[in-house]
């Protein structure tokens, strides 16, 4: 194994493999943001008790979770690709092949997934609030969004943070996935590095021991947070 | 002087009547207990007074709003306004104190008072401060409720119902969460604003505290009163035989 080959600058792959790091984390923590905030919007349409709001989160999170994150990938990046290019040349009249802009297809993908899961976390926190809590948020007059946003959110959050901190590690991983259409993230460039220097060890070891750097300081900046989270909740915190 | 006043009201959990019927007329300075068995409604009638549950018939009246819940529609049709409005003016102290646990003592009691009152932070922390010393724990504002006893979580919840100024306070069997060595500072405290001529509502076991510290007594059997009427006379010489049972298991 001759670890010259991941030098930094011409002689070497290491400058490729970093923006491929650089590529995958972007990608992660965009897709990461995104469906939490999509998720958390989920989670309230199923507590809102109304078909009307509840049945369609629930299809949306059954169907996402059931099925594979690579269907949803060519899905979107190839099945929307044609649905662009069609709907171009049959009402805009532009005959040019659409490409879909491969890192945002990622993104959505991913972030599509993760607010599936993220759902799910973000349901079971809220419902673990105890109801005494928000008795006494009612018992001295707050308005509904009051008692959410000073009482149940707090409290929702600590509690949704080791699920969440998984859903972060999905995504992470899922990465891997959107090299498939083409984004350099770390699996792609390993892959490129590989065919072209005939040594798929050195690259997909390098890969692997990237992405445990990766997961390890992402899982210690989450286990700060669910410290400071739980500050005075929890004894020896 | 008239300060709450639960005109007939009833509540049922689905076919099971808890409350068929309970009127109950509290002045200024009243202290109210309420006894009864487990069962009798006397917690449901108290949840009922600050619309934790909400009545399905009777009406309630705290000086100039009334609640009818005998009208048709949600709630009884009563406007959201009022429901905050009584809930506001009302102050609640709950069996397992219920103190929000992610907020330490201080921002418990001034939650309320900012949020709800409108009162600015600087005026509400001061307030806050006088009250946790009134209750004895001017050395826990910043302690969260998991640091403390059962007894100093339950004093910090009385000094969160009084932040509000409250025209009434209502009690949900206050000391029933706790070790008995801790049942006697949270009595004291109880005892000090009946002293104050504060409005109080409240279900208790402590027969011995509602003997000597209520105005009025209220014995709850199968959601009706059954008995009411001064303390020494309830319990000296109660006219129904289920509440001389009931008093000779405490007394």
């Amino acid at each position: 194994m001759d670890l010259g080959i991941l030098a930094w600058g011409d002689t070497g792959w290491g400058d490729e493999l970093a923006r491929g790091v650089l590529t995958t984390v972007a990608i992660a923590s965009a897709a990461y943001l995104v469906g939490a905030a999509l998720g958390t919007l989920l989670a309230a349409m199923k507590l809102s008790g109304t078909p009307a709001m509840n049945v369609p989160a629930a299809v949306y999170t059954t169907t996402m979770r059931g099925i594979p994150e690579m269907l949803v990938i060519y899905l979107v990046f190839f099945g929307g690709g044609a649905l662009s290019s069609w709907i171009a040349s049959s009402v805009l009249g532009i005959h040019d092949r659409v490409d879909l802009p491969s890192f945002a297809v990622g993104v959505v993908c991913i972030a599509l997934s993760v607010a599936a899961y993220a759902c799910e976390v973000i349901r079971g926190a809220v419902l673990a609030v105890p109801g005494g809590q928000i008795e006494a948020a009612e018992a001295v007059g707050m308005t509904r969004s009051q008692r959410n946003r000073l009482v149940v959110a707090p409290q929702a959050f600590r509690m949704a943070l080791p699920g969440m901190t998984n859903v972060w590690q999905f995504a992470l991983k899922d990465t891997a996935l959107v090299s498939i259409i083409g984004v350099t993230e770390v699996m792609r460039t390993a892959s490129i590095g590989s065919d072209a220097t005939k040594q798929p060890f050195t690259f997909y070891f390098a890969a692997l021991v990237i992405f445990i750097v990766i997961a390890y300081l992402s899982q210690r900046l989450f286990v700060r947070l669910q410290a400071s989270a739980d500050r005075g909740v929890r004894w020896g915190s | 002087m008239q300060a709450l006043v639960a005109t007939d009201i009833r509540k049922a959990f689905g076919s099971l009547e808890v409350l068929r019927g309970v009127s109950l007329r509290a002045n200024k300075g009243d202290v109210i207990a309420i006894i009864g068995g487990s069962g009798s409604g006397k917690s449901t009638f108290l949840r009922c007074l600050n619309l934790l549950e909400v009545p399905d018939a009777g009406s309630l009246w705290l000086n100039g709003i009334t609640l009818d819940f005998n009208r048709s529609g949600p709630a009884g049709g009563t406007t959201p306004k009022a429901k905050a409005e009584l809930r506001r003016r009302l102050g609640m102290v709950f069996q397992s104190f219920n103190l929000w646990t992610h907020m330490s003592a201080l921002d418990n009691i001034i939650a309320g008072p900012i949020h709800v009152l409108g009162q600015d932070r600087k005026e509400a922390r001061a307030i806050g401060l006088d009250l946790l010393d009134r209750v004895g724990l001017a050395d826990k504002a910043d302690a969260f409720p998991a640091q403390l006893s059962g007894g100093q979580q339950q004093r910090v919840a009385i000094a969160r119902a009084l932040a509000m100024r409250p025209e009434a306070l209502l009690f949900d069997e206050p000391t029933s969460a706790l070790d008995p060595e801790l049942v006697g500072e949270v009595l004291k405290v109880i005892q000090g604003l009946a002293a104050e001529g504060r409005t109080m509502i409240l279900v208790t076991h402590e027969m011995a505290f509602a003997r000597d510290v209520a105005t009025h007594v209220m014995f709850f059997h199968d959601g009706r009163v059954e008995e009411e009427g001064r303390p020494d006379l309830i319990f000296s010489n109660p006219g129904s035989e289920r509440c001389r049972s009931f008093l000779k298991k405490f007394l």
